[in-house]
């Protein structure tokens, strides 16, 4: 796939501006089964990574995906800035001294995504971002092909519209947060897209 | 030395934490050390970790400190900051599952009577819904 560090600087340009340029969306999503700040919140902190980019992709990848947790940790605010921060965090913490093969990123993929159940006490099937990042790790674990994973995030993203929300603000509404795509399943599925879209114009 | 259990509230308002920390002082009294915060980092509602690990240091004592938090990003964001505190202080900091002003009136008027952080805790959570 892609070679640390020199190439990650596009990634987390596309995951970022990808976020931005769907803020509204993400809010309007999330004013009909949550909060309404989730557009707002990611795009504090797409704008705060984006910020310390050159920083970031100079450092080796551990310490690179954990200085974008730390980032998303502290300027997100909601409960999806520790989420999403949980995921980068627990991704750098387990990510080895190798390169960045899809073995590799599926191992330090799996640990931020069990990072991010603990955080959220959830887990699969409870309409969050869950519902996204635990298919496209299957699909990672299996394949990994930039364009497959988008199509993952993009169908279990989708699937999320039809779940009753379990956990979040979402769940106060039971059986009306059916017929709503979840946010953090959106923000999730946008996020992936874009970095399978910019694996797939450089590798 | 022996200072009392602190309280810590966690709202997504600035407003709601320093009107419950107002109650708290006036049913109280100054024998708590108490902390507030509210908002997210550009002053709006939400949640700031930044925030609430300095709410958690001014309120900080020996014998623990019992955060009450509102709603869902208040606690997560809570539980973030327990994280990055140093080790020595971590497992000294506790979310109560409580409502936030009624949790922080009697977690703060137990630890007024000298209880510690466990006892302070559980009768906050008294309160919790069933």
């Amino acid at each position: 796939m892609v070679d640390t560090p020199r190439s990650l600087k596009p990634l987390i340009r596309a995951a970022a501006e990808a976020v931005i340029a769907h803020a509204d969306e993400l809010t309007d999503l999330d004013r009909a089964i949550g909060d309404g700040d989730h557009g707002i919140n990611m795009k504090r902190g797409a704008e705060a990574v984006l910020a310390e980019i050159d920083l970031i992709a100079a450092k080796p990848m551990p310490d690179a995906l954990k200085a974008i947790g730390m980032a998303l940790v502290m300027k997100v605010g909601g409960a999806s800035g520790p989420l999403y921060g949980s995921l980068l965090l627990g991704m750098g913490k387990a990510w080895g001294d190798g390169g960045m093969d899809r073995a590799a990123l599926a191992a330090s993929f799996a640990a931020g995504v069990d990072a991010v159940k603990a955080r959220g006490k959830s887990d699969r099937g409870q309409k969050t971002m869950l519902d996204v990042l635990i298919p496209v790790l299957e699909d990672l674990r299996e394949t990994g092909d930039a364009a497959g994973l988008r199509e993952a995030a993009a169908v279990a993203c989708a699937a999320t519209r039809d779940m009753k929300a379990e956990r979040g603000r979402a769940s106060f509404l039971g059986e009306r947060s059916i017929g709503h795509v979840d946010p953090g399943a959106r923000s999730s599925s946008l996020m992936i897209g874009a970095i399978c879209d910019a694996l797939g114009g450089t590798s | 030395m022996n200072r009392n259990v602190g309280i810590v509230i966690v709202s997504h308002s600035a407003d709601v934490a320093r009107g419950a920390a107002d109650m708290v002082r006036q049913m109280v009294g100054e024998d708590v050390p108490l902390a507030h915060c509210g908002g997210d980092a550009d002053g709006g509602l939400g949640s700031d970790v930044a925030r609430i690990l300095a709410a958690i240091d001014e309120a900080w004592s020996p014998r623990g400190v019992a955060v009450l938090v509102d709603l869902g990003g208040a606690e997560t964001n809570s539980e973030m900051a327990i994280e990055m505190l140093p080790e020595d202080r971590r497992d000294k900091v506790v979310v109560c599952n409580a409502p936030v002003v009624e949790g922080a009136i009697m977690a703060a008027t137990e630890s007024a009577g000298g209880a510690d952080l466990g006892q302070v805790r559980a009768t906050a959570e008294e309160l919790a819904p069933a």
